[in-house]
C-alpha cells in the first residue's frame, strides 16, 4: 500500500448522497423551500401568466389563518401530542365574536371569545398534564365539547347575533395595494413569537425536550404538567385568533367554519418537518408547509380537477412528501 | 397435606382465580354493569322501551360497531387508523352503485367484491405504512382524503341501491322477537372472523407487534407483514361497516360519516390501550351501545341535542381521565 489511495468512484458518489443528507438533515427549511419553488414553477406552466403579486397575494390570505392554526398543530407535536380542537375552538370564537359584535361591540367580543378559548384549553391542558390522557382523545373529546356549547350558545343568541364584524372583515379579506392582506398585521406578531420563543426561550426548550425523551426531561426538574397545561392553554389561544381570521376570510360566522382545517393544519406541520412523535420540527418549516400546500391547493383547482380528484391528488401528495422528507433525512 | 386442608386450600385456591380474572378483566365488566344500568335508567324514563327500542338500538349500533372492531384490530396492533370513515362511504357507494338495479344474485356477488375490496383497501393503507416508515397517523390522515375522493368520483350525490336480500338480513327480528337481526350478524361476524384469528399464530403477533415491537421483532415475528395483515383485517371489517351502510340505508352516501373519530373514542372506552398490545374487541362493542344508548336517553329526556354531544364529550373525557387515574395509581403502587 503505497501513495494516497484513490477514491474508489462508487465510494466518492455515496459520499456525496452522504453530503446531500446531512445538508437536507441538518437545514431541513432547504428542500421544502426548493419544493415550493418546484410547485410555483408548475403552476405558471399548468396556467401561463397566473404567477404574479395578486396570485401571492390570494394565496397569502388563505395561508395566513392555516399557518396560525398549524402553529398549533407544531406546538403541539413537539411534545409528542396533537390538538384536535382547534377546528372547534377556531369556530367558537369567531361565532362568539359575530354574535356579540352588535350588541357589545367588537372589542368585547374578542375578549369573551379569547376567554372561553383559554377555558377549554386549561381543560384540555389539566387532561393530558395532570391526568396523563392521550392528546388525541382528549382533544377529541373537547372538540365535541367545544362544538355542542357552541350550538348551544348559537340558538340562545340566534336573535341578537349579527354578521361578521367589519373590523373583523377587513383583517381577513382586504389587502393593502391588493397584494399584502392585513391579516400579516396579526400574523407576523404571532409568528415572530412563535419562533422567537421555540428557539430562544427555555420553555420553548422544554416543549421539545419533553417530546424528546420525557423521562430526562423531568429527571432534570421540568414540570410536565404545568408546561403541558400552558401548552394548549397557548394552542387554544392561537386557534381562537385563527378563528378570527378565517371569520374575516371567508366573511361566515359558523360553529363549524374551520372544521376542514384541522386535518390541513396537521398535514402542514408534518410536510414542514414537525415529527408527530416529538421532539423535533420548528415553526419555519410549518410556515413553509403552508405555502406548499396552499400552492398545491391552488395548482389542482386552476388545472380545472373536480373536488373530489383534488381531494385524491391532495392526500397522495401528503404521503409522498411525508414519504420523500423521511427518506433523505432517515428519520420520522 | 391432611384431608381438612386440602379442601380450604382449593376453595381458596379457585376464589383467587376469580380475583385475578375479575382484576384482569376489570374493564370490561365495568362496561357491562354500565350498560345494565343504562338499560335499566332507559327503561325507567321510558317505560314503552321495549323491542322496537331494542331493535333500534341494534341497527343504529351496527355500523359503529363494526368500525370500532375494525379500529381496535389496528390499535391492538400498536397502530391507528383515521381513514375508517372515509374507507366506509367508499365501499358504500361501491356496493350501492353495483347493486342498483341489479340481481339479487348479483347482489352476492358485489359484496364479495366488496369484502375484498376493504381488504385490498386496508393493505394499501398498511403497506405505505410499512414501505414509507412515515407515522400511521399521517399516512391514514392522508389516505382518508384519497379515499374520500374516490368515493364521490364514485358517487357524488346520494343514491344508488341495495339488494333487498341485504338489508333483509339486517333488518327485524330472529326467532324471538327480541333478538334483533343486527344483533346476530354483528355476533357472527366477529365470532367467525375475529376469534379465529385471535386465536392463530397472526393474533398472536398482532398483540405482540402492539406490545412491544422490539421484543416481538427479536422473537421472530415479521413486524412488517403483520402490520399489513392488521390494517388489512381492518379493511375487511371497515367494508362489513361499509355494506352495514348500504344495508341499514338502502343507498350510497359518498360523505364519511363521524365513524372515524368515534370508533377512536369507543375503542379506548373499550379499553384497549392507544399504545396497543392491550385489550379486546367486544369492549369496544359494548362502548359503542354505551355510547348510542346515552344519545337515546338523551332523546327521551328531552335534553337539547347540542347539550348531548356536549355530554357524550364530557363522559369520553371523563372515562378516559379515570382509567388514566387507575393506571397511575396503579403502576405506583
Amino acid at each position: 500500500m503505497s501513495g494516497i489511495p484513490e477514491v474508489a468512484p462508487e465510494r466518492r458518489s455515496l459520499a456525496a448522497a452522504d453530503t446531500w443528507r446531512r445538508l437536507f438533515r441538518d437545514r431541513p427549511m432547504l428542500p421544502l423551500l426548493a419544493l415550493l419553488v418546484v410547485l410555483v414553477i408548475l403552476s405558471q406552466i399548468a396556467r401561463p401568466g397566473i404567477v404574479t403579486l395578486e396570485w401571492a397575494g390570494v394565496l397569502l390570505s388563505a395561508a395566513v389563518p392555516l399557518a396560525i392554526l398549524a402553529a398549533c398543530q407544531t406546538l403541539t407535536m413537539l411534545t409528542g401530542g396533537i390538538d384536535l380542537s382547534v377546528g372547534a375552538v377556531a369556530s367558537m370564537a369567531g361565532f362568539v365574536v359575530a354574535s356579540l359584535s352588535a350588541s357589545t361591540g367588537t372589542g368585547t367580543g374578542i375578549v369573551v371569545a379569547l376567554i372561553a378559548a383559554a377555558v377549554a384549553g386549561l381543560v384540555t391542558g389539566i387532561g393530558v398534564g395532570v391526568f396523563r390522557v392521550h392528546p388525541l382523545i382528549m382533544t377529541l373529546g373537547m372538540s365535541l365539547v367545544v362544538l355542542g356549547l357552541a350550538n348551544f350558545w348559537q340558538l340562545q343568541t340566534a336573535k341578537t347575533s349579527s354578521g361578521v364584524s367589519p373590523e373583523l372583515r377587513w383583517i381577513g379579506s382586504e389587502q393593502f395595494a391588493d397584494i399584502l392582506p392585513y391579516s400579516l398585521l396579526v400574523f407576523v406578531p404571532v409568528a415572530a413569537l412563535i419562533l422567537l420563543g421555540l428557539r430562544r426561550t427555555g420553555y420553548g426548550r422544554m416543549l421539545v425536550a419533553i417530546g424528546d425523551n420525557p423521562t430526562a426531561a423531568r429527571l432534570s426538574g421540568a414540570r410536565s404538567w404545568q408546561i403541558l397545561i400552558v401548552l394548549y392553554v397557548v394552542s387554544a389561544l392561537l386557534a381562537a385568533i385563527a378563528g378570527f381570521v378565517y371569520s374575516g376570510y371567508t366573511n361566515v360566522a359558523s360553529v363549524a367554519l374551520v372544521d376542514s382545517s384541522v386535518l390541513p393544519s396537521v398535514a402542514a406541520a408534518v410536510i414542514g418537518g414537525t415529527s408527530i412523535m416529538g421532539g423535533r420540527g420548528g415553526y419555519g418549516g410549518t410556515i413553509v408547509g403552508v405555502l406548499i400546500l396552499t400552492v398545491i391547493s391552488s395548482l389542482l383547482s386552476s388545472l380545472g380537477y373536480p373536488e373530489a380528484v383534488r381531494q385524491i391528488l391532495f392526500g397522495s401528495i401528503i404521503v409522498a412528501v411525508a414519504a420523500a422528507y423521511t427518506r433523505v433525512t432517515g428519520e420520522t | 397435606m391432611s384431608a381438612t386442608a386440602a379442601p380450604v386450600a382449593r376453595s381458596a385456591g379457585r376464589a383467587a382465580v376469580i380475583a385475578s380474572a375479575a382484576r384482569r378483566n376489570a374493564w370490561m365488566l365495568g362496561l357491562l354493569a354500565l350498560l345494565a344500568g343504562l338499560l335499566v335508567f332507559t327503561k325507567i324514563i321510558q317505560p314503552n322501551y321495549g323491542v322496537t327500542g331494542v331493535q333500534g338500538l341494534a341497527i343504529s349500533v351496527l355500523p359503529l360497531a363494526l368500525a370500532a372492531v375494525a379500529q381496535a384490530i389496528v390499535v391492538l396492533s400498536g397502530g391507528i387508523d383515521l381513514s375508517i370513515g372515509s374507507m366506509m362511504a367508499l365501499i358504500n357507494v361501491v356496493a350501492a352503485v353495483l347493486m342498483d338495479g341489479q340481481s339479487e344474485q348479483f347482489g352476492v356477488v358485489v359484496v364479495f367484491g366488496s369484502l375484498l375490496l376493504g381488504l385490498l383497501l386496508g393493505a394499501i393503507n398498511g403497506g405505505l405504512i410499512v414501505i414509507t416508515r412515515v407515522p400511521d397517523i399521517v399516512v391514514t390522515l392522508a389516505m382518508s382524503f384519497v379515499w374520500a375522493g374516490f368515493a364521490l368520483v364514485v358517487l357524488p350525490t346520494p343514491g344508488g341501491g341495495s339488494a333487498r336480500w341485504l338489508m333483509s338480513i339486517v333488518g327485524g327480528s330472529l326467532g324471538t322477537e327480541w333478538i334483533p337481526k343486527a344483533a346476530v350478524v354483528l355476533i357472527v361476524i366477529v365470532g367467525v372472523i375475529w376469534i379465529p384469528v385471535r386465536r392463530s399464530r397472526l393474533g398472536l403477533s398482532l398483540y405482540a407487534t402492539g406490545s412491544h415491537p422490539l421484543a416481538a421483532f427479536r422473537s421472530g415475528v415479521s413486524i412488517g407483514r403483520t402490520k399489513v395483515l392488521a390494517y388489512a383485517l381492518m379493511g375487511l371489517f371497515a367494508a362489513l361497516a361499509g355494506l352495514s351502510l348500504t344495508a341499514s340505508t338502502g343507498i350510497g352516501t359518498p360523505v364519511p360519516g363521524p365513524y372515524t373519530l368515534m370508533s377512536v373514542a369507543a375503542v379506548v372506552l373499550g379499553g384497549v390501550s392507544l399504545a396497543g398490545g392491550r385489550g379486546g374487541v367486544f369492549g369496544p362493542i359494548v362502548a359503542v351501545m354505551i355510547l348510542q344508548l346515552i344519545r337515546t336517553d338523551m332523546t327521551f329526556l328531552d335534553v337539547n341535542n347540542n347539550l348531548a354531544t356536549v355530554l357524550q364529550g364530557l363522559i369520553l373525557i371523563g372515562v378516559v381521565m379515570i382509567g388514566s387515574l387507575v393506571q397511575i395509581r396503579r403502576s405506583r403502587a
